[in-house]
């Protein structure tokens, strides 16, 4: 019954894409809400499977649920994927949040049948990025995203969805196409030329190849970088994030904060990393020092915004900087130290997923009552300077509760899941880069500051006369954000059974990485 | 091989000119005046019959004028493919009820011929007869709506450029007649070995390159093509972008790889060190640049996918100055992806100035509501165009790219064209943004026509569904670069 499973978790949603598609061309008449369920039956099939595959994950057993079929065999391109244990959180995450996304998608109702048919088509590529082990096929999931991204904010989106989609669609495209040229160097420097990527962990290291003066594995370092630095999205490049996720759907910006953004982390661990070691250790130190910034720089201008959602899409640039961080301990001495670092990345990775989808979700909670999630309003606004809500906990109690639970999961309390991966960055990054990493946990304060402050101004004080009517989150809501809430919760207080996924995968990197011959010379 | 055995390798091109002479009659005889579309049908379906007896042919014809090669054959298919298609639009595009519809038939038939021609020339004099049989059909079918100003224009200007750089391209074939006595590719190769001095070689070069960059649109030989482009009929301006810009390709790359590159060592190089590699290098990158920057600011759809095919011309180029083997199968398979996406993109745009009159970029609006099938198609040709998976236009991209890093030549070229690519989406989704993202203003109803969803289909299914499999493509492009023999 498992075989050929992850080819179904990729291919579940497209093909409830194409039924909708055929439906709408042989019925003209319909009821919108059949493109609903269908939408509902494929993600929550893919949900489904995904569960039955993680029962019979064996984390130490490393490549998994493998299929291998040539493809074009005369350019070596294969149909090859697999799973290991830093692939799982991602494909539960993706699926388990798809699923999610459809049912918050449920009152959508401008032309359902091209929302819901393009979210499913985002769905079939992330899915295929995080199970592809043959590059080609994971650089064409990874463009495939892109179409259905640019619709779903373009159309679907706030007042400047216009010009966020066009943004978000160039500054990807920017980054892809130098992965493109990595790719296609890796390829034909590597012996036997090839676009295995476990073929390549052994081959591409060799590559001495030098071009304008520098060695090209250094090159491809980088323009593999840059393509995965934008989806991140690393400092400097951040720009499109804030305000993609502001102007796109709730349920779009769930998905492109839970999902998108770990794609670039994802790459770079899963083929940067053990593909290009050497550089990795040479490159360490910034990617340390870019993780500090995008901490610093993220939190710093979550502060300043006024807008709810802004604040949030900004509080993803500053966590993803813990994953940076955490990512770049893998040159720690101390292999601890390492270990800490790397299984606190991909933690982090999963843990922000579901932190980020519920600040998004809740978010979208209070947009659809009020029509508008302001702090202060804004200058230029005709009630300049004035709290937007306030005391809101007083209507909406069960509202305030899961937004303070997901606040401080978003600040990093204890207990709840952010404040393991985060701690664990930290440590890792301590053992690597002291000074660096000291720096970084001003991180923590300022992330407090937003939170809390946003906290008090929306749901403390006196409650604006206008909000009074405000009815408090409905089943549908809060049926969403339980399991959300229950998996925050759950990794917060036991974050083993994750752990246990994810370590021996990443054990395996880190001694990847630090056998190789820079490393060493480095000692 | 002697004149008259030739003939019977050469029946496609006689079938063509046949034809031509029937529609001609079938026009001068009332009662079978309507049957000329047919008749065209048929004789481009009888063609290519004719030209799958003579597959796998190999052998210089009439005295080593022309030849017969996979390679050209390859081509001819195309030409093929792109008129049929054209022809069947033509027929029901509102633009062209006001003119004589056989006299474009026959001119369309010429064209063809000279297209034949122009792909499997290995003489100098053919080259200049094929591209002027080519050329005049050419400035007469830019010009063949009488009454519109601006067909009359593209004509003038068409036919001013395309002798002025004719002109050239023959002054710099003197050169080599001159110093090498011959006409014949082969031979011009062999006396070009080993030159102390390869100034002539780069007069000849230079000037035959804008003979054949007028052809192909290439930068600075391009000023023509916007014009052009909009001002003929949009069938022709879809056309004039696909075949005898193939054509253009086809007789560049036959030219310079058989004359002026020298095979002996184990990277091509020019002959005598003769670098027009890098002269196309440069070119192809003020192409792409120039192609892509001025589309930027266009709102007139036609102008537009004009600049863009200048673009694209760059692109082909690209891959031509490295002159290894899978630069010239990329170069084949870009050319064979993008008569589907250009040739559809064009349609679409036929259709809608059918319905309402489309002419500027806004004009799309609404067009996602109200003709959902053709606008989704629409997006898939542009997602095409731009580059990206899971269209054919991202495969063959792919192979460009993949030639230039192969040839470990020209990196920075490689660099400006993924760069390009990058400001080519935003004009191509300038299109997209106005047919689904905008606010609908205009609520015109539209039909989708049966003929229109046929031909755009015929186009979209290979652009869409190529990456399932493209093994079996690959592999007939790769057995097709085989060159015809010298004598």
């Amino acid at each position: 019954m498992y075989n050929n499973i992850l080819t179904y978790l990729i291919f579940i949603p497209l093909i409830g894409s194409a039924l909708m598609l055929t439906i709408s061309i042989i019925r003209k008449e319909n009821n919108d809400n059949i493109y609903k369920w269908i939408a509902l039956i494929a993600t929550g099939l893919q949900l489904l499977l995904t569960i039955l595959l993680l029962i019979d994950f064996d984390p130490k057993a490393g490549m998994q649920f493998e299929e291998q079929y040539s493809w074009i065999p005369k350019f070596g391109i294969e149909y090859y994927l697999g799973v290991d244990g830093l692939s799982i959180p991602m494909v539960f995450l993706t699926s388990f949040l798809s699923f999610i996304c459809i049912i918050a998608s449920w009152n959508i109702n401008k032309s359902t049948l091209g929302y819901f048919s393009l979210f499913l088509m985002l769905d079939t590529g992330m899915m295929g990025v995080f199970v592809s082990l043959d590059f080609f096929l994971f650089y064409v999931f990874w463009e495939v995203m892109l179409l259905p991204m640019y619709f779903l904010i373009g159309i679907w989106g706030g007042p400047q969805r216009t010009y966020a989609a066009i943004k978000f669609f160039l500054y990807t495209l920017f980054g892809s196409v130098f992965m493109l040229l990595g790719m296609l160097a890796l390829y034909f420097y590597s012996d036997p030329n090839t676009f295995n990527l476990i073929t390549l962990i052994q081959t591409a290291p060799q590559i001495d190849a030098e071009l304008w003066g520098y060695p090209l594995k250094y090159l491809i370092w980088l323009a593999l970088f840059i393509g995965f630095a934008i989806k991140v999205p690393v400092f400097p490049f951040h720009t499109w994030l804030p305000l993609a996720h502001v102007e796109a759907p709730t349920a779009v910006s769930v998905i492109l904060a839970g999902v998108l953004l770990k794609m670039g982390t994802y790459g770079l661990l899963r083929i940067s990393y053990p593909l290009l070691p050497g550089e990795v250790i040479d490159f360490s130190m910034i990617l340390a020092i870019l993780g500090v910034i995008n901490i610093l720089w993220g939190a710093a201008n979550a502060i300043a915004q006024v807008d709810l959602k802004k604040m949030v899409a900004y509080s993803s640039v500053s966590h993803m900087g813990y994953v940076l961080l955490g990512m770049a301990a893998v040159v720690a001495d101390n292999k601890a130290g390492a270990q800490a670092g790397l299984n606190g990345a991909v933690m982090q990775m999963f843990n922000h997923g579901t932190i980020t989808a519920m600040l998004f979700l809740l978010v979208g909670v209070i947009y659809d009552r009020a029509h508008h999630r302001y702090i202060f309003f804004p200058k230029g606004h005709e009630k300049e300077g004035e709290v937007g809500f306030g005391g809101l906990n007083s209507n909406l109690p069960v509202f305030g509760a899961f937004m303070a639970l997901t606040f401080f999961a978003g600040l990093g309390l204890p207990a709840l899941s952010g404040f393991i991966s985060e701690a664990m960055c930290f440590i890792g990054g301590f053992s690597a880069f002291r000074t660096i990493t000291i720096i970084g946990t001003l991180g923590i304060l300022l992330n407090a500051i937003y939170f809390l402050r946003a906290y008090q101004y929306v749901f403390f004080g006196k409650l604006n006369k206008e909000y009074e009517g405000l009815t408090d989150m409905n089943a549908r809501e809060i049926g969403i954000i339980i399991p959300l809430a229950f998996l925050v919760i759950f990794f917060g207080v036991y974050p083993s059974p994750l752990l246990d996924l994810v370590h021996p995968t990443m054990d395996n990197l880190i001694d990847l990485i630090q056998s190789s011959s820079t490393f060493l010379g480095m000692k | 091989m002697s004149n008259f055995l030739s003939l019977q390798y050469f029946l496609p091109e006689l079938c063509l000119l046949v034809f031509t002479l029937l529609i001609i009659i079938f026009e001068l005889i009332p009662s079978l005046k309507k049957h000329t579309f047919n008749l065209s049908v048929i004789g481009l379906i009888i063609t290519s019959i004719l030209l799958l007896q003579t597959h796998g042919q190999n052998s210089a014809l009439f005295l080593g004028m022309i030849t017969i090669d996979p390679f050209s054959h390859f081509f001819k298919y195309i030409f093929l493919l792109s008129t049929l298609l054209v022809i069947v639009v033509s027929r029901y595009t509102k633009e062209l009820e006001s003119i004589y519809f056989s006299e474009y038939l026959a001119l369309l038939y010429i064209l063809l011929f000279g297209l034949f021609l122009m792909s499997s020339s290995i003489n100098l004099l053919m080259i200049i007869l094929s591209i002027e049989t080519v050329s005049i059909a050419s400035y007469i079918l830019a010009g063949i709506l009488k009454y519109d100003n601006k067909s009359n224009e593209s004509s003038l200007k068409y036919v001013i450029f395309g002798a002025f750089s004719t002109g050239i391209m023959l002054y710099g074939m003197s050169w080599l007649y001159g110093f090498s006595g011959s006409l014949n590719f082969y031979q011009i190769n062999i006396s070009l070995q080993n030159l102390e001095d390869p100034f002539i070689v780069y007069m000849a070069v230079v000037m035959i390159l804008a003979g054949i960059g007028y052809k192909i649109a290439m930068a600075p030989f391009h000023y023509w093509s916007p014009d052009v482009y909009e001002g003929a009929p949009t069938t022709m301006t879809a056309y004039f972008s696909v075949a005898p810009k193939a054509a253009g390709f086809a007789l560049m790359a036959r030219f310079f790889y058989v004359t002026f590159t020298d095979y002996s060592g184990s990277a091509p190089v020019g002959v005598s060190n003769v670098d027009w590699m890098t002269i196309v290098a440069i070119l192809s990158a003020a192409t792409m640049t120039i192609g892509n920057i001025l589309a930027l600011r266009q709102t007139n759809v036609k102008r537009m996918l004009a600049y863009s095919s200048i673009a694209h011309a760059g692109y082909m180029l690209m891959a031509l100055s490295v002159a290894t083997d899978s630069a010239l199968i990329s170069v084949m398979f870009y050319l064979f992806t993008y008569m589907f996406m250009n040739l559809g993109a064009f349609f679409v745009l036929i259709y809608a100035n059918n319905v309402s009159n489309v002419e500027t970029i806004k004009d799309f609006n609404g067009f996602g509501a109200k003709s959902p099938f053709l606008a989704g198609c629409m997006v898939l040709f542009l997602l095409s165009l731009t580059g990206l998976p899971p269209t054919s236009g991202f495969i063959a991209k792919f192979y460009l790219f993949a030639a230039m890093i192969e040839a470990e030549k020209f990196y920075w070229l490689a660099i400006i064209a993924v760069l390009n690519t990058v400001i080519s989406l935003f004009y191509y989704f300038s299109i997209a943004k106005s047919m689904y993202l905008d606010k609908i203003t205009n609520d015109v109803g539209i039909e989708e026509n049966k003929v229109f969803t046929f031909v755009v289909l015929v186009c979209a299914i290979p652009t869409a569904f190529l990456i399932i499999n493209w093994s079996s493509l690959y592999d007939y492009i790769a057995s097709s670069i085989l060159f015809g023999l010298g004598l």
